[in-house]
């Protein structure tokens, strides 16, 4: 009875699909030769298609509906596989030697087109760790990161190009000026309450683009800036293929360096007070801890990382223009943050590849993905909205035993 | 010695005048309760003497941490916190999301010092600190009777539990002068009773004063060394538990004209 | 002074097109508190139904004023459609979620319905039927105003004018205002939310489609990518007068218009979106809740 009403309803859905993309899906109009096309193949691959996706959306609603009431029913969780994946040691160690032998070796086995895709993955992850301070543990919804992921591609670019200077050198300084543009934008608006902070920094986003389109001595304006040097090993220069698999391992060390720091970062002093902050502004501040700064604090050094990450793209690329920093490229970023779950490292680096290697992997109906991209947000949202993995705070040990020999659990947070 | 002094503090919201004229003074270790009708302006007392609203006249002086005497008008909820002050809410806040310990971890904020660089390279003098951040916050769960749950997520614990949690972590920030804003909203007659234990232990055992708003009267006269009646934003009483009791002008403003 | 005159009219039109997008993002923000990314698709999906349409019905050989008619009303039929069912597959699932969650599935549906109208349709710009006629009695006044900027003013103004009637004065409106104030208590009076929520939808859809209609035939063209801009422009133009608030969107989106077409005008038009996003980035920080919202305070 209750499949035949299941039924029932998926046919309607399909049907009122089949009228909402009636227009659009079926007729196409040639207004020039004044031919009307009509598709109505298309019709029926909509209700087909809606049919079978109604039907199967509703059969996992109902399961998630399911497994909450057991879990509020029961009020434990079962040990997920995943949950005995990184909590426990011996489960944890060997995999991480795994993880690690594959990344070492990938460049070698696969090619240089595999392994430049591979580093873009790379840059993705770093630059969603870096976000994951700002939105995932501060809870400031920034929608503007790509400008500073530009001016740190722009400060190489510019700095290369008029003063010949090099990857290594330009590296700290398009951090620096990443963190500065970070200031710069956070004294004023931190004030402002999420939603206005969000709209804020996105038209700050779209300046900076705009800027870079238009002043055309500067930047160039859409033509961009070409020949942009890649990095050099101990002062020479890498052929093409080395190159590639040398910025490889550079973006590994990133990576690692990158979660070092935030692993650091979120279970110490700071790290406490951004989550305070992300959970409540008024008891944060009455517990003492300085709204402001606390918050400048996550804004710039998660611009920081974007300015970092704008060098490496610009000496990847050897050549940028603004249609790099569009405002799909911080959404997609953001994206990462929240789909891997807010706060959680393992996830935003399981997000970061799927989010980029699948588009890329999906060149075969090269079409299509950015379709699949949109719609694969949505159903995650729908289905799994506190993000692939959901944070675990940290765990203490206390007890008596005085002086240095503190042997905290170092539960890795997943 | 007086810890907190409160003189001629009026507030006004536009045309409102939510306190009018209010005189208070908290001295060392003594439990002082603010009671009257809803709509009082107890709680806006509160904030104004915790840096959420600015007084639109008046001074609010505290002899904090340091012995000094600071004027805290208007300065901002952190700045008033680091000078000795430490509050809960009437409805509570607690980080929901985050462990029990951690909760009262963050109320060693503004007593500790690491920074983004002391994080990054986990150096002796931060492994130290946070190791005693730790022992701390755990030593004073104890003490409110949470030690239990140490690792469960705040929003996890019973409502007796937040209200008990919430002083916790109000503790940690190490106050001269605790402000509890009605602690017992809520609780049953024998989460009360413990409450009243723990607020005097606080008292005896930390030489921490206490100022509360309070609507449950067997605990407010059980407790307090003094006591002030606030109704429409003015001040119309002062003085011990049985004055208070015996005040006509208290009577009045509870139980109506008739009963005076 | 005619130059004045032309900008200033100018800026009213394009100020008007903002407004009625920023309609639908004010009410849907007003009642759920989400930023509905899609929204700049819907009014884009609005314009090239009613392009297509059009364009079926004039090689049909149907006259001009029932194309007209049935192209729009076609056209706001397929928005407050689209815009009813994003809202039930992307934001009623997410109802109870953390609140970027919704939001991402906003950005989410967003570039899924560009996309599906860049494959279903095409990626090139086509030209839109101009569905307007020039009249006749506007002909002295066409150095400074032109047929179609006085429709897209008279329409805009009429449109305001019933939705306030609606909001004001109807059972629904009443519902809307009750939700968007406090949807529990609102709740517990017996609104049914649900419904609440779908009719602000179709109403902001509805706009919206009226002004894709109105801008598409304006300018002539269009593509699967006009909602963007219009969507973040329209939105700035909402946080500008305040978000929630009905006439603080006009108030808004006419602010907005007039900045940029004096800022055009007067200075140069290669920096006309950063005159905008300038002006809501000072506009916000001195005046953190837009120009007619009123800040709101937590209470402790």
């Amino acid at each position: 009875m209750k499949l035949l009403t299941s039924f029932k309803k998926s046919f309607l859905v399909s049907i009122w699909f089949m009228f909402l993309t009636f227009p659009i899906m079926v007729i196409r109009v040639n207004p020039i030769e004044e031919i009307i096309e009509w598709r109505w193949w298309n019709m029926l691959l909509v209700g087909g298609c809606s049919f079978v996706l109604s039907l199967l959306g509703r059969y996992f609603l109902e399961k998630k509906e399911l497994m909450a009431k057991r879990v509020a029913d029961s009020g434990v969780i079962a040990t997920t596989f995943k949950k005995r994946l990184f909590e426990q040691r011996a489960f944890a160690v060997p995999i991480l030697i795994i993880i690690s032998f594959a990344a070492i070796i990938f460049p070698f086995i696969f090619s240089t087109y595999q392994t430049s895709i591979m580093t873009t993955a790379l840059i993705y992850v770093v630059l969603g760790l870096g976000l994951n301070i700002v939105v995932g543990l501060a809870g400031l919804l920034d929608l503007g990161y790509v400008a500073f992921y530009a001016v740190g591609a722009y400060s190489y670019a510019l700095l290369n190009y008029h003063f010949g200077m090099g990857f290594w050198a330009v590296l700290p300084i398009g951090a620096g000026l990443g963190a500065v543009f970070g200031l710069l934008l956070g004294f004023p608006v931190l004030r402002l309450r999420g939603d206005y902070l969000a709209i804020v920094t996105l038209g700050f986003g779209e300046i900076i683009r705009l800027i870079l389109e238009n002043w055309n001595d500067f930047s160039q304006g859409p033509s961009g800036i070409a020949n942009i040097s890649r990095p050099s090993l101990f002062g020479t220069q890498l052929g093409l293929e080395a190159n590639t698999v040398y910025l490889y391992f550079i973006m590994i060390g990133f990576m690692i360096f990158t979660i070092f720091v935030v692993n650091r970062l979120q279970n110490s002093r700071i790290g406490r007070a951004w989550i305070a902050l992300r959970e409540d502004e008024i008891a944060c501040q009455a517990m003492g801890i300085d709204k402001t700064r606390t918050k400048l604090n996550a804004f710039a050094l998660g611009a920081t990382w974007a300015g970092m990450m704008g060098v490496v793209f610009a000496a990847k690329t050897t050549f940028i223009n603004p249609a790099s920093f569009t405002f799909l490229e911080s959404a997609i970023i953001l994206s990462i943050v929240v789909m891997g779950g807010m706060g959680s490292i393992v996830g935003v680096i399981v997000a970061a590849f799927i989010l980029i290697l699948l588009p890329e992997y999906l060149r075969a109906f090269s079409d299509y993905r950015m379709l699949l991209f949109g719609c694969i947000m949505v159903v995650m949202m729908v289905f799994r909205p506190q993000g692939i993995i959901s944070n675990v705070r940290r765990t203490y040990r206390y007890g008596n035993n005085k002086g240095q020999d503190i042997n905290h659990r170092e539960t890795e947070e997943v | 010695m007086s810890l907190l002094n409160v003189t001629n503090l009026t507030m006004d919201f536009g045309g409102l005048r939510a306190l009018d004229n209010i005189n208070i003074t908290v001295h060392e270790n003594e439990i002082v309760a603010i009671i009257g009708p809803n709509g009082a302006g107890k709680t806006t007392f509160f904030n104004c003497i915790t840096g959420m609203y600015t007084p639109t006249s008046g001074d609010i002086l505290v002899n904090g941490t340091g012995g000094k005497t600071h004027r805290i008008n208007g300065l901002k909820p952190n700045k008033v916190t680091e000078k000795g002050l430490a509050r809960t809410f009437q409805n509570i806040r607690l980080f929901p999301d985050m462990t029990v310990l951690e909760n009262v971890m963050i109320g060693k904020h503004c007593r500790t010092k690491a920074s983004v660089i002391g994080a990054v390279f986990r150096g002796s003098e931060t492994v130290q600190e946070e190791y005693e951040i730790v022992e701390s916050s755990y030593e004073l769960l104890r003490k409110v009777g949470l030690e239990n749950s140490v690792n469960n997520l705040a929003k996890n614990l019973a409502y007796g539990e937040q209200r008990r949690l919430e002083i916790a972590r109000a503790l940690a920030t190490e106050p001269v002068l605790l402000l509890l804003d009605e602690p017992a909203a809520g609780m049953n007659p024998h989460e009360t009773k413990e409450l009243d234990e723990l607020i005097v232990r606080i008292r005896d055992e930390e030489n921490i004063a206490i100022l509360l708003i309070e609507h449950d009267m067997k605990l407010v006269m059980s407790l307090s060394d003094k006591i002030v009646v606030m109704d429409y934003g003015k001040q119309i009483a002062q003085g011990t538990p049985t004055e208070i009791q015996n005040n006509p002008e208290v009577i009045k403003a509870y139980l109506g004209e008739d009963f005076a | 002074m005619e130059y004045f005159l032309e900008l200033l009219l100018g800026g009213l039109t394009r100020g008007s097109i903002y407004a009625l997008i920023a309609l639908g993002y004010t009410m849907v923000y007003g009642i759920i508190g989400l930023i509905n990314f899609a929204h700049g698709e819907i009014y884009m999906i609005g314009a090239f139904t009613a392009l297509i349409i059009a364009s079926v019905l004039t090689i049909l050989g149907f006259n001009h004023l029932s194309i007209l008619v049935l192209a729009s009303l076609v056209a706001v039929i397929y928005s407050a459609a689209y815009g009813f069912t994003v809202e039930k597959v992307a934001y009623k699932p997410l109802r109870s979620a953390p609140r970027l969650s919704p939001l991402i599935s906003a950005i989410g549906m967003s570039i899924f319905l560009q996309n599906y109208v860049l494959l279903a349709q095409t990626s090139d710009f086509m030209p839109f039927p101009n569905l307007i006629p020039d009249f006749d009695f506007m002909e002295p006044y066409a150095h400074v105003i032109g047929s179609s900027e006085l429709v897209i003013l008279l329409t805009t103004a009429a449109v305001m004018m019933l939705l306030t009637v609606l909001i004001k004065f109807t059972k629904i409106g009443k519902a809307m205002r009750a939700t968007a104030q406090d949807k529990s208590m609102a709740m517990l009076v017996g609104v049914n939310i649900d419904r609440v929520i779908s009719v602000t939808f179709i109403i902001g859809s509805s706009l919206a489609a009226i002004g894709g209609i109105l801008v598409a035939s304006h300018i002539g063209q269009i593509n699967f990518y006009i909602g963007f801009l219009a969507g973040i422009k329209a939105f700035t133009a909402a946080v500008l007068g305040g978000i929630g608030s009905i006439p603080g969107a006009v108030l808004g989106g006419i602010v907005l218009g007039c900045t940029e077409s004096f800022a055009t005008g007067y200075v140069s038009s290669d920096y006309e979106d950063v005159f905008a996003f300038t002006l809501l980035v000072l506009i916000l920080i001195f005046r953190p809740a837009g120009i007619l919202g009123r800040s709101t305070t937590e209470k402790v």
